[in-house]
């Protein structure tokens, strides 16, 4: 793993396992094996994340949390195991929510803005390219302006915020991912139709991370894209 | 218990004869809960009393195969290294013509539940689909529907829908095709059984309450579709994915413990169906009570629970003693698990409501293999083979505009991009399709804990088939074996799904047994047995049959997935090659087809012993690195797949029409048996020594981005391509208000 530093290798990662979490393997596969992270399972009912400090990372991940039949993420907001994400959150520990988890972010609060149903009214699951334009945050740092190769999947990640909240998230550099094509130009192609092209965002704290493509979806070599490993090192590493 | 009539039976769907076999069966008249539960059992769905004749001459015996066709809810192989591989395909067609998104979301369901009752987990779902005429606002309704049923099912289950293929013939208008397949990988030894004994053991209920959907279900498929059907709603069931991904966990935990004497998950017939094929399976009777049974609505009566086909409900046999092991991972994952009964020596079925027996009847007598009857069914020549055989290329003039045919038929639904599909479909969650970002003739999965990778493919042309079921049958299985070929497999085993008319028929059912006997030979040569399936008759409308379409869905092993072959050029000035032979023909292409408008034509030219030839000359070019793709010829021609193996790499290619062949037999028609590959220009003399007797022509090199046809310049790669991507989208989105 050549692009991690030797140095600041390790960082702890939870990944929290509702009952319709369907990304939840993967993520543990992607950290566990091909980032050689160490991983803990955390399930839904339970509420002890001790073993977790400021510096570790708490990963929602994709799927359909309990279901998703009212709003996704709707419920996973009031699951146990939510409440200590949450306060996890707040102490300024870190927090990264992929797809169903970003909508669970934005349900609890912990992000602004929420997610609506694609513009195309389908669910979409392909490659996209995603790319930041700034290097404010622990994820962002050291992939500023760099086109990334992320698949997504979803059909409600149509990124919405008032005006009010967006001007902020643009004025903070708060928003970490936007849609582009292959050569880098910002909103040539938006899966859903999110505002200002947004993939992703953070909190004004830059320790709580959504967005919607699946970088654990892009760490595999035998898979043939391994850009989803430079965004999982920027965060390790800063 | 009041007995019921010879009229009531009739009702349920039994004729005179099955409701005196009952009578002899039980010594007495059945009462009205047992004659329903005769009639579902004894549905052509549930018993195949008019294929299982036919369904027995298939080869089902290999080194490889550890469950066979019938033995369990699906097949099973060894894939070497302490793991194994069960997969099956299954329609769901009848549901799907009356309420498109339920009827293909529950067919997803229903194929899953099967593979991990067994203990593996799904890795990966196909689907084979077919509609009418697409430019008819209600064919577009149904493709919506039913392209929607699965994106909902399967993206929430969470296993990545793979593969497939989309068919539009006017056959297809009032009865669609929904064929799904499920692939699961598990240890080698922890198979849980469909199976159930030992006195005293007590029997569970577990996932979604019993409701009143879909009751009658297996009956209902079990008819032609006519104008009354849209009054059996009810008979489609209604699909909870969130409910069904619970159950795979809790199941996968249940394989790690050693609690289970079986379990078969609730499909057609419900409760009957499982209680009777367990306890025959098991040889060993069960005592029921149906009052204990979760319900959804109140006052069900006790036939209404014993035909239910509520989705997402399993019935599990556990050890005496070790309940509460069991009941703990249902809790743990939130899933009703009630105690409703418990195995008895005697070999019956006894149901009681409140105490009160209700039904009484031998399990065997109910099942498949045991009492359910076998007919023989007469099958005659179809007439439209006079047609099909006064057909003559000659009839059809040599084209001059090939360029504009050419754009015409990578335009045609048939030919152009699913992408439309399968874009609805989360086709990457698992991280393990490795066809996303390496395009192969089929889709390949890596087993994660292994460095295996497993292939898998669902093919079926019906035109062929109709042209000529036998030949027909055999290019089905020879096709799905060209494409896990094409992608660096062995083939292993195929699963099949049988969609055919009216099998009382003689012309429909000419056509089912010679498919079969196609299938058989093919099968036979290319050592691919059959593991299961199903089959599906009455997809029938007022118009007449459907086209013959028994699908075949193949799987095949990758000792070494880095060692897996994909479609597409890699680099400009690469040679390409056609391993095989081209052919005058152009019999039963969407060329001849769709474009020149003959509806009937002869089978495309097919030799099973080349077919073979050229499987195993791949496998070895394969083998020995000599080729970097390989993408086979099917629908549309050589044209076509030049055009597809260009598109991943915006690259382009040039070609020679050869002088002895007509140029629209050479670009489109449809002739089996061919395979082109791309060779570095180094490798040539070795790529050609290998090939040895194997016919193969040079026909010219990668380029840039051009296609020159005969030093024609036909235009870019990309804008082919872009039309080629389109085509679909264009259609969908056209609607023509009526």
């Amino acid at each position: 793993m050549a692009f991690l530093n030797q140095y600041y290798l390790s960082m702890k990662f939870g990944v929290v396992v509702f009952p319709g979490s369907n990304c939840d393997r993967d993520m543990e596969f992607a950290l566990r094996h091909e980032l050689e992270q160490e991983v803990i399972m955390l399930w839904h009912k339970d509420k002890d994340i001790s073993a977790f400090g400021k510096e570790d990372c708490i990963v929602l991940p994709g799927g359909f949390s309990y279901g998703d039949y009212l709003r996704c993420g709707a419920l996973a907001r009031f699951s146990p195991m939510m409440e200590s994400v949450i306060a996890h959150a707040n102490r300024g520990g870190k927090v990264l929510g992929v797809c169903n988890g970003f909508q669970i972010l934005c349900e609890a609060g912990l992000l602004p803005g929420a997610l609506l149903l694609n513009d195309t009214q389908k669910f979409v699951c392909k490659n996209v390219f995603i790319q930041s334009e700034n290097d404010a945050s622990p994820i962002t740092k050291d992939i500023k302006n760099q086109v990334l190769q992320i698949p997504v999947a979803h059909g409600e990640g149509r990124y919405y915020a008032d005006a009010q909240t967006l001007q902020q998230l643009e004025d903070n550099d708060q928003v970490i991912f936007r849609y582009c094509n292959r050569a880098g130009v910002i909103g040539q192609e938006n899966p859903n139709g999110s505002t200002n092209a947004i993939a992703g965002i953070c909190n004004a704290g830059r320790n709580v991370f959504g967005m919607m493509p699946h970088p654990e979806r892009a760490c595999s070599p035998t898979l043939e894209n391994v850009d989803g490993r430079k965004l999982f090192a920027s965060l390790i590493h800063n | 218990m009041q007995e019921a009539t010879l009229e009531q039976a009739q009702k349920l769907g039994l004729s005179e004869t099955e409701f005196n076999e009952i009578k002899k069966v039980l010594g007495r008249t059945p009462n009205f809960t047992e004659t329903a539960m005769y009639s579902v059992m004894w549905s052509e769905h549930c018993s195949y009393k008019n294929s299982i004749k036919w369904l027995k001459t298939l080869p089902k015996d290999g080194s490889k195969v550890l469950a066979k066709a019938g033995e369990e809810n699906a097949g099973l192989i060894d894939i070497g290294n302490g793991w194994a591989c069960s997969f099956k395909i299954e329609s769901h067609n009848h549901p799907s013509a009356i309420e498109p998104f339920q009827g293909a979301a529950t067919g997803v369901g229903g194929i899953h539940r099967d593979i991990f009752t067994m203990g593996a987990r799904p890795i990966a779902t196909l689907n084979s689909l077919r509609f009418g005429n697409i430019q008819e606002d209600k064919n577009k309704h149904l493709l919506k529907g039913v392209v929607k049923g699965i994106s909902h099912y399967g993206n929430c289950f969470g296993v990545p829908t793979v593969g497939g293929e989309v068919y539009f013939e006017d056959c297809y208008g009032t009865n669609p095709l929904v064929n799904a397949m499920s692939v699961g990988v598990m240890r080698t030894g922890k198979t849980i059984s469909a199976t159930s004994y030992g006195a005293g053991n007590p029997v569970f209920i577990v996932g979604s309450d019993t409701g009143k959907d879909g009751i009658g279900g297996a009956s209902f498929a079990s008819a032609d579709i006519n104008e009354d059907s849209a009054k059996d709603l009810p008979a489609v069931q209604v699909g909870d994915p969130f409910q069904e991904k619970k159950l795979l966990e809790a199941c996968m935990e249940i394989v790690e413990t050693d609690a289970i004497i079986g379990m078969q998950d609730m499909g057609a017939a419900g409760i009957t169906c499982s209680t009777s094929e367990m306890s025959a399976k098991g040889e060993h009777g069960m005592i029921i009570h149906l009052d204990k049974v979760p319900t959804r609505q109140k006052d069900m009566k006790p036939w209404e629970m014993l035909l239910s086909e509520s989705q997402e409900r399993m019935l599990i046999v556990v050890k005496k003693g070790s309940e509460q092991i069991i009941t703990d991972i249902f809790d743990k994952w939130d899933i009703h698990c009630v105690q409703i009964g418990e195995v008895t020596t005697e070999q019956v079925l006894k149901f009681y409501m409140h105490d009160e027996l209700v039904a009484c009847v031998p399990a065997e007598s109910m099942v498949l293999g045991g009492g359910a009857p076998v007919y023989e069914r007469e099958y005659t020549l179809p007439a439209y083979f006079a047609e099909r055989d006064a057909f003559s290329i000659d009839s059809v003039e040599v084209p001059t505009d090939l360029k504009s045919i050419a754009m015409q038929l990578i335009t045609l639904p048939n030919i152009a991009s699913k992408k439309w599909v399968y874009e609805q479909y989360d086709s990457m969650v698992g991280t393990a399709n490795s066809t996303t970002n390496a395009p192969a003739d089929s889709s390949v999965i890596w087993v994660k804990e292994t460095e295996k990778g497993i292939a898998c493919t669902v093919d079926c042309n019906g035109r062929y088939v109709h042209a000529d079921p036998f030949v027909g049958g055999m290019i089905a299985v020879c096709e799905a074996a060209r494409n896990i070929v094409c992608s660096g497999a062995k083939p292993s085993a195929i699963t099949n799904c049988l969609n055919f008319g009216n099998p009382y028929n003689p012309e429909v059912y000419y056509q089912f047994v010679y498919a079969l006997k196609g299938m058989s030979a093919a099968c036979l040569k290319l050592d691919t047995p059959v593991t299961g399936g199903n089959v599906s008759f009455y997809n029938q409308s007022p118009d007449g049959p459907v086209y013959p379409t028994p699908t075949i869905g193949m799987v095949g092993i990758i000792e070494n997935i880095e060692n897996r072959m994909t479609m597409d050029f890699k680099n400009v000035g690469d040679k390409i090659y056609l391993i095989g032979k081209s052919r005058n023909d152009i019999d039963s292409s969407e060329y001849l087809h769709k474009i020149k408008g003959v509806a009937l034509s002869p089978a495309p030219y097919f030799n099973l012993e080349e077919e073979y030839d050229v499987l195993q000359a791949i496998l070895k070019l394969n083998e020995e690195n000599l080729i970097l793709s390989a993408h086979d010829i099917s629908e549309g021609g050589l044209f076509t797949c030049l055009l597809e193996s260009g598109m991943n790499r915006n690259l382009g290619f040039e070609l020679t029409l050869p002088n002895e062949i007509r140029s629209d037999a050479f670009l489109f028609g449809e002739a089996q048996g061919r395979i082109i590959v791309s060779v570095v220009p180094d490798l040539v003399p070795d790529f050609e020594e290998a090939l040895g007797f194997t016919p193969y022509t040079y026909l010219g090199d990668v380029t840039a981005k051009d296609i020159l046809i005969q030093n024609e310049n036909w235009g870019s790669i990309e804008d082919w391509k872009q039309k080629y991507d389109t085509a679909l989208e264009t259609l969908m989105q056209n609607s023509n208000p009526q």
